[in-house]
């Protein structure tokens, strides 16, 4: 894919950002927080790093990606919205009534590869996929991406043993570490520093980045696998709530929608009046 | 006395055949394939078995990844451990997506025996019935068990086999053809009708000859797939004989007494008993001594047909 300025970054993820706070906004429910602070990291994985067909979704040689946060789906469905995955007009029956695009990830969607929403599933669902990359020698990789509240369950590690263990070089986690979750900072409810020296001991070749430097994200996203024959893993220092000044690491916007005044603030922030 | 065999082996043998038929068919355990009997595939197929370590939740959702890579993979460990251990990965990782994930859990049921509760099952066919879109069977003896293995590698979607840890009785012969959703008609009668599943069936045998000693004309009717449920086998079960007693290796919750009960209240209500672990778990023992000590024997199902005969007049 072709190279993408830092300026034409900025703009698709500020357009996906607008999406995301209009659904959740119709929608009057659904996770805002961690949405938009996964914006950056997706904007740069489907507009360079991911190789799809959205015209297949299917097609087997594809990367994978799966959303292991499933919560976060709003900010996944406006960008499979943009690829063109499925028609644009979907991302406003988003949470309702016989919606194609429900609550948490679900892999009927168009370009979804998994459901999830009970946390701690993605990467080993990935795990299997990688596998069979792995053993067939196929071209495709598989993207997960986990919040830092996944990381206190039991069966992400399970998965981060595996990999290495199978030299699972074509996965590679991503960790939205926005330092918020559900009802606490990560470090007042279960501290998970040092994360990164965690991933690394497990066998996973590991590197922070600013996730929302989209130099640091594209470099990042662009050298995997960091080592062949490890698995590699991200760590992403996000903040919850980022782009909309009044969201930004507040813990009350983990799961809130916004109300008219608050999404025509958010709007005027991203630069959309009116 | 008929020839008994371990479920599990019979398990065993029927992978290793779909494997050199099928590539796609891989397999996965959680560090006890030997007494899964997994291993046969795992020697032979090296390359396509996947020990996934002390880790059941990881192994299931692996399963759904190479699932929804185009694998047809069977999972297996104790069924304390998956569906007990890994409820939440079966439910969203497998049943949701309604991905062709094959879980073969051996070890069901109290006949474990000395191991004790933590390794009983008796509540797994509860939990995996409850998961709309799986396929669930409870073979009787080693030759329904290779076809039922082989009956779910042919159909799509999520299937959850039940198997026991001792050796069984054989209840077919050679020439018996298991049909998927399909009761079997073991015996014909016309006072009551016995369904069992899995281990029991032989026990629902050795039950119906004594009754016939007593003139009570007992059917005996094996219900291999739990989950679709053959509901015209139990309603013309329920219309020919007027009474039915269920029989299985399980809590009464939420396995084959309540789905039976469930047709028979809605089509064609007449009584019942339930020959069933009651609401307790159970001790250590020799697998015999537990099914005695349970209420699980031929004997306890004969007082059952008597009690249900009594009200249905």
């Amino acid at each position: 894919m072709s190279e993408i300025s830092v300026e034409k970054y900025q703009a698709l993820a500020r357009q996906t950002r607008v999406r995301v706070l209009r659904m959740i906004h119709r929608a009057q429910s659904s996770h805002v927080g961690t949405s938009l602070s996964a914006a950056d990291l997706l904007t740069v994985l489907y507009n360079r790093v991911l190789r799809l067909d959205p015209a297949r979704p299917d097609w087997p040689d594809r990367d994978r990606f799966i959303l292991s946060k499933g919560h976060g789906c709003a900010v996944v469905y406006a960008v499979l919205a943009e690829k063109g995955f499925f028609p644009r007009d979907w991302l406003e029956t988003f949470y309702l009534d016989g919606s194609h695009l429900p609550g948490h990830i679900t892999r009927s969607v168009p370009g979804v590869e998994a459901s999830t929403g009970s946390l701690g599933h993605g990467l080993s669902i990935g795990c299997g996929m990688a596998l069979v990359g792995k053993r067939e020698e196929q071209p495709y990789r598989v993207f997960v991406l986990l919040s830092d509240g996944e990381c206190d369950e039991g069966s992400t590690w399970e998965a981060a043993l595996f990999a290495p263990h199978h030299h699972l070089d074509n996965i590679i986690a991503i960790v939205d570490y926005n330092k918020i979750q559900s009802f606490g900072t990560v470090k007042e409810v279960l501290d998970l520093e040092p994360l990164a020296s965690k991933w690394q001991a497990f066998g996973w070749a590991t590197r922070e980045i600013d996730g929302h430097d989209f130099e640091q994200i594209e470099k990042a996203l662009l050298s995997v696998p960091f080592e062949p024959g490890r698995p590699s893993c991200i760590i992403a220092h996000t903040v919850k709530g980022k782009g909309v000044s009044f969201m930004e690491g507040q813990l009350a916007w983990h799961y809130k929608p916004p109300n008219d005044e608050q999404l025509a603030q958010a709007l005027a922030e991203l630069g959309v009046f009116g | 006395m008929p020839q008994e065999l371990p479920l599990r082996e019979a398990y065993g043998q029927t992978l290793v055949d779909l494997g050199r038929e099928n590539p796609d068919i891989v397999v996965l355990d959680a560090d006890l394939s030997s007494s899964t009997m997994t291993h046969f595939f795992a020697k032979e197929f090296p390359n396509r078995f996947f020990d996934c370590g002390v880790a059941e939740q990881n192994m299931v959702s692996i399963a759904a990844g190479l699932a929804a890579s185009g694998k047809i993979p069977f999972a297996s460990t104790f069924a304390v451990f998956a569906p007990g251990r890994c409820f939440d990965q079966i439910r969203m990782s497998i049943a949701q997506p309604g991905l062709n994930v094959k879980l073969v859990a051996t070890h069901g049921g109290i006949s474990v025996g000395e191991d004790g509760i933590s390794h009983q099952s008796i509540e797994d066919l509860s939990l995996i019935c409850s998961l709309p879109g799986f396929t669930v069977i409870v073979p009787a003896d080693a030759i329904e068990t290779a076809q039922a293995v082989r009956a779910a590698a042919a159909s799509f979607g999520p299937f959850y086999i039940r198997l026991c840890r001792p050796k069984v009785p054989l209840v077919y012969g050679d020439d018996y053809r298991f049909n998927l959703g399909k009761a079997v008609t073991m015996r014909q009668g016309g006072d009551v009708t016995i369904i069992a599943i899995g281990i029991l069936v032989a026990a629902a045998l050795e039950a119906a000859d004594d009754l016939k000693r007593e003139g009570i004309d007992c059917r005996v009717v094996n219900m291999p797939t739990l989950k679709p449920i053959d509901e015209e086998a139990i309603i013309k079960a329920a219309a020919d004989t007027g009474a039915i007693v269920t029989v299985e290796e399980h809590l009464e919750h939420g396995g084959l007494g309540s789905t039976v009960a469930r047709v028979v209240a809605r089509h064609r209500p007449v009584p019942m008993e339930f020959v069933a672990i009651k609401d307790t778990y159970a001790t250590s023992g020799k697998a015999d001594e537990l099914l005695q000590r349970y209420g699980l024997t031929a004997k306890d199902i004969g007082q059952a047909v008597r009690g249900v005969l009594k009200r249905s007049g």
